[in-house]
């Protein structure tokens, strides 16, 4: 007998030990996220797959799914709330989506158009932070980091390097780089390293690469990222080579 | 150095009257004009005031990011500045030369550019000008008037902008900011139906081009004196040529002759421009004053664009816009090739020449090709010209070992015809304004000297059928004698 639990009305499948948010992708309803990754274990601090499980709120990608739970995502409140901290995530960095290779293929871009994110609402920080060019093959934009932590668990789970790290706190939180310079050219990253490709913005980026992909062959040049499931998944987005 | 006309010997007690904002031009500028208690007119500038900095923030940015980036200095021509850019990183990334897919692609794009921005400068811009009349009801003097007036040229104006904007969107990706053009090459090709799609309209863009030849012909034949008069000066002139000294936008070597038509330098190898060109700075414009070195800052300033582009060339290698330039050429003695409303003529032919060049590449199948990218011995320093709707385009950089850019230094267009547009103010001051009370009609006159070089001063808005022009005459103290609006009074 299958278990399954109420999304917004729709009864969904589980196995025993899947969060909300694995069941869910799993039959094919889409809840926002740019944390959680279906390969690396659950961070659970963007708070975009923030869901009503039967009364209070809780992250979707860290709340195991249980019998006859009942959840409501696709609600007006929290995707407001949804669109509130994904305009918190622009304004914290340098996020300038004319000029970056990773528009298109960008989650949070693609994450903010799912919501209906117009304008950035919120004023700017505009804060001063380092770009790290230091490596042959891989850029580390921090503008664009949004501290998902997904490359240190990439570099940490998948790659067993230990390159990245989140140092500072509050507003200070930073990407920091394992090396005595903190330079990335002095760790042993790789271009082919899992973490060179997991970024969901354009702050890890495969350097020379650039915008080989051309509009109209993007991720989301054509579909909104709710279409776009099992979304991590994925590898080596777009076509070509820098 | 200081140009007569330029600063005034004794300012106190003299009226000043501003222009400002110059309507119909792309970006911000105004005209200051000093005149003594008769009207005489004593000084006259225009002024640039915009700061845009885009030199000093690409510092530190990745070098492949730059054509995207850069190309933000501008809504209308942004194609120039993406290719200039992409060609000065084709020297970076050691692209001697591109494939034959590439290139080809590159200069669609560039012709699309080109017609585009042409028609939009002629039609929507220069148009209520010349059709309706430089001193006509400034409520009517725009292109809402002449859809009133001549429906069908105000037509096919915005339908031929509307082509080249397509073709610029099935080469670059969008009609305005696109990525198609990367260091060493494209990053996508024409498929043989998005060919057979734009061919199908091409014949009609051809014949509306030609006509639009036609209309400025006739303008002048009809009123030449206006015409060859109106701020005419004598100047150097500067703009890229083909081996062969054929008219070519996007690659050549730099062309400079004097207003004799002697050859200053020829076909001189653009990655050195600075060894041919020095830039000069005036405390009151934020836009540089070029110059030829060999003539100094006094006798080198030169005009580019379609004018100098047209009368420079030893021919055009498209067989209709040839025929033209060779009629512009021998119109009363040569006499539209010094005239500023030449520039229109000039214009035009480019455009019909940009219209040929598009159907002659969109029947070349090497457009469908996939061979998109050449790299080559990786450099440190590159420079990109090309010739942009509004003339000689200069774009340098400079990188670290780590990709990114260290410096750059952009010589655009109308930074070219900087002193240029302000001698043709200071002409047309005196050929108008000296002595007489103003009006707005005269005032206009001024602008018209200014749209004829269709300058780029970057980024404003315009507001249709507003035009938001604001006169004011000062007394000697300061005090607001007169106020004359255009459009909606404040």
């Amino acid at each position: 007998m299958t278990k399954t639990f109420r999304l917004d009305g729709r009864e969904i499948p589980f196995k025993e030990g899947q969060t909300i948010i694995e069941a869910a992708a799993a039959a094919g309803v889409y809840i926002p996220h740019l944390c959680h990754h279906p390969e690396f274990k659950p961070h659970g601090s963007c708070k975009l797959c923030t869901v009503n499980i039967g009364g209070r709120l809780g992250a979707a990608c860290t709340n195991h799914a249980a019998e006859g739970m009942a959840v409501e995502s696709e609600t007006e409140a929290l995707n407001a709330d949804r669109r509130a901290l994904t305009q918190m995530l622009f304004v914290e960095g340098n996020h300038f989506c004319p000029s970056c290779e990773k528009s298109g293929n960008c989650q949070l871009q693609a994450v903010a158009y799912h919501l209906g994110m117009m304008t950035p609402h919120f004023p700017h920080f505009y804060p001063a932070r380092d770009i790290d060019a230091s490596h042959p093959d891989v850029l580390l934009e921090r503008n664009r980091c949004i501290l998902c932590e997904l490359c240190v668990r990439a570099s940490r789970d998948a790659d067993g390097k230990n390159v990245f790290g989140i140092g500072g706190r509050g507003i200070r939180a930073r990407l920091i780089v394992n090396s005595a310079s903190g330079r990335l050219a002095e760790t042993n990253m790789s271009v082919t390293d899992r973490a060179a490709e997991v970024c969901p913005t354009g702050a890890i980026i495969r350097k020379r690469h650039g915008f080989t992909v051309p509009i109209g062959q993007r991720l989301y040049d054509h579909h909104d990222i709710a279409t776009q499931l099992p979304l991590p998944a994925r590898r080596g987005e777009g076509r070509g080579e820098g | 150095m200081t140009f007569p006309l330029e600063t005034a010997p004794n300012p106190e007690n003299l009226k000043r009257v501003v222009i400002e904002p110059v309507s119909r031009v792309e970006g911000h500028g105004k005209v200051t004009i000093l005149l003594d208690a008769d009207n005489k007119v004593h000084q006259v500038r225009l002024h640039i005031v915009e700061f845009r900095g885009f030199e000093k923030f690409i510092q530190g940015r990745p070098y492949w990011e730059v054509p995207v980036l850069v190309q933000r200095l501008c809504g209308i021509c942004p194609v120039s500045h993406h290719l200039a850019a992409s060609k000065a990183l084709d020297i970076i990334v050691g692209a001697k030369q591109l494939t034959p897919t590439a290139e080809k692609l590159r200069r669609l794009m560039h012709l699309g550019q080109v017609l585009q921005s042409h028609a939009l400068h002629f039609f929507h811009l220069a148009s209520p000008d010349l059709l309706l009349g430089f001193g006509a009801d400034a409520a009517k003097r725009n292109i809402v008037g002449v859809a009133a007036a001549a429906p069908e040229v105000a037509r096919k104006g915005v339908l031929l902008r509307k082509y080249g904007q397509e073709i610029i969107r099935h080469t670059a990706g969008k009609r305005v900011h696109g990525t198609g053009s990367v260091p060493g090459g494209v990053n996508k090709n024409l498929t043989r139906e998005e060919r057979a799609g734009l061919l199908a309209e091409i014949d009609t863009i051809i014949a509306w081009s030609r006509e639009a030849v036609g209309i400025i012909g006739k303008l002048f034949a009809d009123n030449a004196r206006l015409y060859e008069s109106f701020g005419r000066f004598d100047s150097n002139l500067l703009g890229l040529v083909r081996a062969d000294g054929a008219l070519d936008l996007y690659h050549g070597g730099l062309r400079a002759t004097d207003a004799q038509g002697e050859t200053i330098f020829d076909h001189a190898d653009y990655q050195r421009y600075y060894e041919y060109i020095h830039e000069e700075v005036k405390p009151w414009s934020y836009m540089k004053f070029p110059f030829i070195v060999e003539k100094g800052t006094e006798a080198g300033w030169y005009r580019v664009g379609p004018l100098a582009r047209v009368a420079q060339c030893d021919f055009i290698p498209t067989g209709l816009a040839e025929a033209e330039r060779v009629a512009f050429k021998a119109f009363d003695g040569g006499a539209a090739l010094s005239a500023p409303l030449g520039y229109h003529w000039a214009r035009m032919i480019e455009m019909l020449h940009a219209a040929e060049g598009i159907e002659e590449l969109l029947l070349d199948n090497d457009l469908s090709g996939g061979d998109l990218v050449v790299r080559g011995e990786r450099r440190l320093r590159g420079v990109g010209v090309i010739e942009a709707p509004r003339g000689t385009l200069v774009h340098h950089y400079r990188i670290n070992e780590d990709d990114q850019v260290v410096s750059a230094n952009l010589i655009v267009s109308t930074t070219s015809n900087n002193q240029a547009m302000n001698e043709a103010v200071r002409q047309v001051a005196r050929q108008y304004l000296d002595g007489r009370s103003l009006t707005e009609g005269l005032l206009n006159h001024i602008e018209v000297a200014i749209r004829a070089f269709d300058p780029c001063l970057s980024c404003a808005t315009h507001a249709l059928g507003r035009m938001p022009l604001e006169v004011e005459l000062l007394d000697a103290d300061g005090g607001v004698v007169d106020r004359l609006y255009k459009g909606v009074v404040a």
